[in-house]
């Protein structure tokens, strides 16, 4: 065949780009695929295709995107931890000699690919995934304030995650570290297609949360319960604002940068090029004037949902209501002056370091006023222990040692000592898994019987708890040492010999938090088959404060037959301190969106068109933008998206729950 | 949705809204289009950024003076500035439920929108004609790629126009097509807005560099 025809066809696609020669992929893909196999043959055999687009993949109902988001972060994750585990398996091997069991081609891949997939396909799914499914419930709404747009954004994530995780199998992904910087990652040095898997990957996924962002601001200061005043929103709602708001101001950047590097890419113009008048100290500027406010959209609803659980598992209210809230907006703006302690190293002088030096400790202010907050929460409370609250005390220790690293990384002539080494990894787990992570398995565990209408086992449950808390300082402690020894991140193979014992600590870490994920895995198989034992019937399984707890377990599509009116902070307290009765007439039709498949649909253009242009396959990308603008274009002609749950139905399901909780009240 | 909320010392309070209406479909819409648009505002923000630390950088290439004609760049702006004053008569129009004006006016906006976009692509084939093309040097490459992304964003604006010339055409000013006509009012200016800075800071300053 006609070698410009087939390049036409299929850009610089061809059968080298499948990795046959890589055994570690191969039998990856062997798993995967037979797994995904096995998923398609079980949802064909029980025929859930048609129930799985009507109530699931078209949904605009803001529980089950939450839900959705939540899967898609879970099994990211596994992606994510498992490059996690290839990582400290080979340094710890790589001593004496030996390469260990990865080929610098492979290794620098799966560390990209690990920070890629940690940061936006586990931590921001699960963050927008919990804020979906909450805040809607939290502030008495039914939905958010653009259901369509909801389900959009979520497929979009999806998008991205299926670009990244395609590299594996088809191509490569990107070898220059999980921001790709320029030179490096410009056509001359990464002529791939990585680094294109790693821009379109991001483009794809970043629409989504951008729009997700304008979505939940709008939900929370337009669709709040009478009498919810901005000084009564729950502090989860509250932090979900600020990351919101963060989110708006933070991606567009993300968006821009990587629009100029793919330009520099595939136009070649000269923005991070050593020559011609390019600038890659201008690209490391601009990516973390998103990465830093990036820190605080992850950990701020980390923030509230400790707040939440202190509150409730102390049987208090939340001390210091008005400081947290202040903390949280000071966090907000801060995030934004100081960005520049990514790269003291850079050379921009004493002046300029130390202002971003100073910006950066006075942030640890208004964290450390939210640590005592919560401490002063639970003196004198009645502590109850269960997990949430386990996670809760876990972060608190945790956290306080990162960001006591973190101030430590603060001091620029530290830093320049300490720049690119263990330590900062060290220091920068140590707050992504101490402070967003535990949070994150804190509101899984405090969230879940809202959303599903049982309990998690608590047995598997604190297992899980032990081993990835042990498991993380097994892991990271070491990291803390080798880096105030010098050694520098991103290594592959060792000479030093006396450094290999540390490395094995951190890979025994690495394999307790193994065994913490397993058990996560089990205590949710567990609880799905136990899950008669583990029912509730109440709604408010925890004696909890706020409005999410007030509706049934898992919360009827309408989440609240009649919207609540709020007169306090903990509203659902407030309602049950003084005798709160369940309305029990009155009815009415409830005005709800309709489904909808664009939003996948868009998606999966997307999708494609980011495929094509990763490939240079051209004619793909164009045909593809086009159906894209086609189909969002179309419809904007349907004008009729919404619809009416008629009255007998909310009568039956409002009823249904009353004899739900008369037999509670009996037993 | 305004609820009567009843509050006294002795009477039992109540805890939700019995008459409740149906939210007014859209009530959140112009909130969240004033959020997307400053979310573009701050991609402009970042593409100004880079044109201010990148646009003295000609590497021995062509500079703003040997670039840009002034005047056609004048005529250029009168384009889109009077583009924003017929949005703003068709605005007028609808208000007053006039369909045949408001289409009118509309369809003069989207004339000028046209005729800036061709006068801007005139101005891009004559620079790079002349071997000023956006790999020629930094400066080039944020010039095009500030200028070229506002243009960008009026060929949707003229896409979008068009749309919902049709949807006026077809249903009528209902709520919704106003709200959308809004909407795009409100982009239109905003890229209004922007090509003032493009204007003062690209072409004028560049002029005087």
């Amino acid at each position: 065949m006609n070698p410009d025809l087939v390049k036409m066809i299929f850009g610089r696609l061809n059968l080298e780009a499948l990795p046959i020669h890589e055994p570690i992929l191969v039998g990856t893909f062997a798993v995967v695929a037979t797994g995904g196999l096995a998923l398609f043959a079980i949802v064909t055999y029980f025929r859930l295709w048609t129930y799985l687009w009507r109530e699931w993949f078209t949904t605009v109902d803001h529980k089950r995107i939450g839900i959705m988001y939540m899967i898609l972060g879970i099994v990211m994750l596994l992606r994510g931890f498992a490059d996690a585990l290839m990582m400290r398996l080979q340094q710890a091997i790589a001593f004496g000699g030996s390469d260990g069991y990865l080929p610098a081609h492979h290794y620098d891949q799966i560390f990209t690919a690990h920070g890629v997939i940690m940061i936006f396909f586990v931590a921001m799914p699960l963050v927008t995934g919990l804020m979906n499914y909450v805040v809607p419930l939290q502030i008495g709404a039914r939905d958010v304030s653009f259901p369509f747009l909801n389900n959009f954004s979520f497929w979009m994530t999806v998008g991205g995650a299926v670009l990244v995780m395609m590299s594996l199998f088809v191509g490569e992904f990107a070898r220059t570290g999980w921001l790709a910087y320029p030179p490096l990652s410009n056509i001359g040095y990464s002529p791939d297609v990585g680094v294109d898997y790693y821009i379109w990957g991001l483009q794809v996924a970043g629409v989504g949360t951008t729009l997700s962002g304008i979505n939940l601001i709008c939900t929370i200061v337009k669709l709040r319960a009478p009498g919810m005043t901005m000084m009564k929103m729950p502090v989860f709602t509250w932090t979900s604002l600020c990351t919101n708001v963060l989110i708006v101001a933070s991606f567009p950047v993300l968006t821009a940068v990587l629009a100029l590097l793919s330009l520099d890419r595939y136009v070649g113009t000269n923005f991070f090029t050593n020559d011609f008048g390019g600038n890659p100290m201008m690209y490391v500027n601009l990516i973390w004037i998103w990465g830093h406010p990036e820190v605080y959209i992850l950990v701020l609803p980390a923030f509230g949902i400790f707040s939440e659980v202190t509150a409730t598992f102390s049987g208090k209210r939340l001390f210091g209501y008005t400081s947290m809230v202040y903390a949280t907006v000071v966090i907000t703006i801060l995030s934004y002056l100081v960005w520049l302690h990514h790269f003291f190293t850079m050379g921009s002088g004493a002046s300029v370091n130390s202002f971003f030096g100073i910006t950066t400790m006075i942030i640890s202010i208004p964290t450390g006023a939210k640590m005592f907050n919560w401490l002063f929460t639970m003196y004198r409370g009645r502590i109850r222990f269960e997990l949430p609250m386990m996670w809760t005390v876990a972060f608190m220790l945790t956290f306080v040692i990162g960001g006591m690293t973190g101030v430590l990384l603060a001091v620029p002539p530290a830093d320049f000592v300490l720049h690119n080494s263990l330590f900062l990894i060290a220091h920068f787990h140590n707050v992504i898994i101490g402070g967003v992570l535990f949070g994150l398995f804190a509101g899984i565990n405090y969230w879940f019987p809202k959303a599903f209408g049982f309990r998690l086992d608590p047995f598997w449950g604190k297992l899980s708890f032990w081993f990835w808390v042990s498991g993380f300082y097994f892991a990271f402690m070491p990291l803390y040492v080798l880096g105030l020894m010098g050694v520098t991140r991103r290594l592959r193979v060792f000479d030093d010999p006396s450094l290999q014992i540390w490395f094995i600590i951190a890979g025994f870490g690495a394999f307790l938090i193994l065994l913490g994920i397993v058990a996560m895995l089990v205590q949710f198989a567990v609880s799905i088959l136990r899950r008669e034992q583990l029912k509730d019937t109440t709604g408010d399984p925890w004696n909890a404060r706020t409005l999410e707890w007030a509706t049934s377990s898992p919360p009827p599509d309408y989440n609240f037959a009649f919207t609540p009116v709020v007169y306090d902070n903990d509203a659902w307290w407030d309602m049950k301190r003084r005798g709160y009765r369940r309305p029990l007439t009155g009815f009415k039709p409830i005005h709800m969106p309709s489904n909808t498949g664009t939003g996948i649909i868009l998606a999966g253009f997307a999708t494609v068109m980011g495929f094509g242009l990763i490939w240079y396959i051209w004619w793909l990308a164009a045909v593809s933008f086009v159906a894209l603008l086609a189909v969002a274009i179309g419809h904007t002609f349907n004008y009729h998206r919404d619809f009416h749950i008629p009255t007998d139905e909310v009568v039956r399901t409002e009823d249904a729950r009353t004899r739900v909780l008369a037999a509670g009240a009996q037993t | 949705m305004s609820v009567a909320i009843i509050t006294t010392q002795d009477s039992e309070p109540v805890f939700h809204v019995i008459d409740e209406h149906d939210h007014p479909e859209g009530a959140s819409t112009m909130l969240g289009f004033w959020i997307y648009l400053m979310s573009d505002c701050l991609i402009f923000a970042m593409l100004f950024a880079t044109y201010g630390v990148l646009g003295g950088n000609y590497a021995a290439g062509p500079a703003p003076k040997d670039l840009f004609d002034l005047k056609l760049v004048a005529l250029n702006t009168t384009m889109l500035l009077l583009s924003s004053i017929t949005y703003g008569f068709a605005m007028l129009t609808m208000e007053k439920s006039r369909i045949g004006a408001t289409q009118a006016w509309l369809a003069i906006t989207g004339l000028f929108g046209l005729a800036f976009l061709g006068i801007e692509l005139t101005e891009f084939a004559h620079m790079i004609h002349e071997g000023a093309t956006p790999q020629r040097s930094a400066f080039l490459s944020s010039f095009f790629t500030l200028v070229g992304t506002h243009g960008l964003h009026v060929t949707f604006g003229l896409l979008w126009l068009v749309t919902l010339m049709v949807q006026t055409a077809r249903f009528g000013l209902t709520e919704a097509n106003r709200r959308r006509l809004m909407c795009l009012s409100m982009f239109w200016h905003f890229l209004d807005v922007v090509w003032i800075g493009v204007f003062t800071f690209v072409y004028l300053l560049g002029m005087l560099r």
